[in-house]
């Protein structure tokens, strides 16, 4: 384990499947999540559309990978913020994002949903605090 | 001389919906694809602009692209019709050219 | 090179993975543990069965401290270390493991 912790912050801005862009990030993320960093991922404008339940890819020949977001808790993401402003334009609500668990395999301390919805101060606040920002 | 417009952009990204509503002539027909499906929600921020073109233009949405985004038809604004691939094609056929707002 | 399984030829990379994860049957970690000239038993099966309904559920099969992790919490502690799934599995439990399972290779594994 490397001995200084930096703070990753994913920024995802684009809808799920017009583009490569989501899949990418999230293929970074789970290569990434083996290097011991304290990860958070950001979901603002189309970005937020990644999250949303039911996706059904069955009929357009493109692999369906929002499944895979609810595992992101066992790759030791611990936190995930999703924009509110973002989220109203759109006509979606938390209730329409998919929920993602984490659990610390050695103390069982247990978190039933690390998505939250935060406000725009919010997330400037911390894209300041992280150490390092990838943008997709 | 019919159009069929299909807009493929999230209406939040590009301005692709916009100028196709804007550009599209009375009668047209306007196909929303791939990212351009999310326009055809109820309760977002450019609802209101495709209620108002609903008036003078058929508005149509693929269902597939609908599906594979998560987003269920009883979501839709009401007047905009769900088409399937063949759908599509018919589309293309009914009307004479295709303009493409990419 | 393509792999016969139950008279079948079915196609897999060029790492041995399978082409098509719809083309598995249980013949396929038969064959391809012979080839290793490895027995299959039933705490084999587990895992790879365990890797099938992880990539049906999420769609990935997981990085090796994931599914070590998941093994522990799904199978008991004392298979939820290292040392035991590379014992069942010496060439890497996550790759060929996963490989029997016809998943694809793990994301992150070089």
């Amino acid at each position: 384990m490397s001995e200084v912790v930096k703070k990753f912050l994913y920024l995802n801005r684009k809808a799920p499947y017009g583009t490569i862009y989501a899949w990418e990030s999230l293929e970074v993320v789970l290569i990434g999540a083996a290097f011991d960093q304290e990860v958070r991922l950001m979901f603002i404008d189309d970005g937020v559309y990644q999250l949303v339940k039911g996706q059904d890819t069955s009929e357009i020949g493109m692999k369906n990978f929002s499944p895979t977001y609810r595992t992101l808790g066992d790759y030791e993401v611990k936190r995930i913020y999703v924009d509110k402003d973002s989220l109203a334009v759109r006509g979606l609500t938390k209730e329409d994002l998919v929920e993602i668990p984490w659990e610390d395999w050695e103390t069982e301390e247990e978190i039933e949903n690390i998505v939250e919805v935060v406000d725009a101060a919010r997330i400037a606040e911390l894209m300041d605090e992280s150490d390092v920002i990838f943008s997709f | 001389m019919s159009i069929l417009h299909t807009v493929n952009k999230s209406p939040f990204e590009r301005n692709s919906l916009e100028s196709c509503l804007k550009f599209a002539s009375q009668g047209a027909a306007v196909l929303m694809i791939e990212d351009g499906v999310y326009a055809a929600m109820t309760g977002t921020g450019v609802e209101s602009q495709v209620k108002a073109a609903l008036g003078r233009l058929s508005i149509y949405v693929l269902g597939p692209d609908l599906k594979a985004r998560g987003i269920s038809e009883d979501r839709l604004i009401e007047g905009i019709q769900v088409v399937d691939y063949a759908g599509f094609v018919d589309l293309a056929a009914q009307n004479d050219k295709v303009q493409a707002w990419l | 090179m393509p792999i016969e399984v139950d008279g079948k030829i079915l196609e897999t990379d060029e790492e041995g993975y399978l082409a098509n994860i719809n083309d598995w049957v249980p013949g396929v970690a038969e064959v391809m543990a012979k080839e290793d000239d490895l027995e299959l038993t039933d705490e084999h099966w587990d895992i790879i069965n365990f890797l099938r309904e992880y990539y049906e559920e999420y769609q990935i099969a997981p990085a090796v401290r994931v599914l070590t992790k998941a093994v522990g919490k799904k199978l008991g502690k004392e298979k939820g270390n290292s040392k035991y799934l590379y014992g069942l599995f010496p060439y890497g439990p996550a790759k060929q493991a996963c490989r029997y399972a016809g998943l694809p290779k793990p994301t992150g594994c070089v």
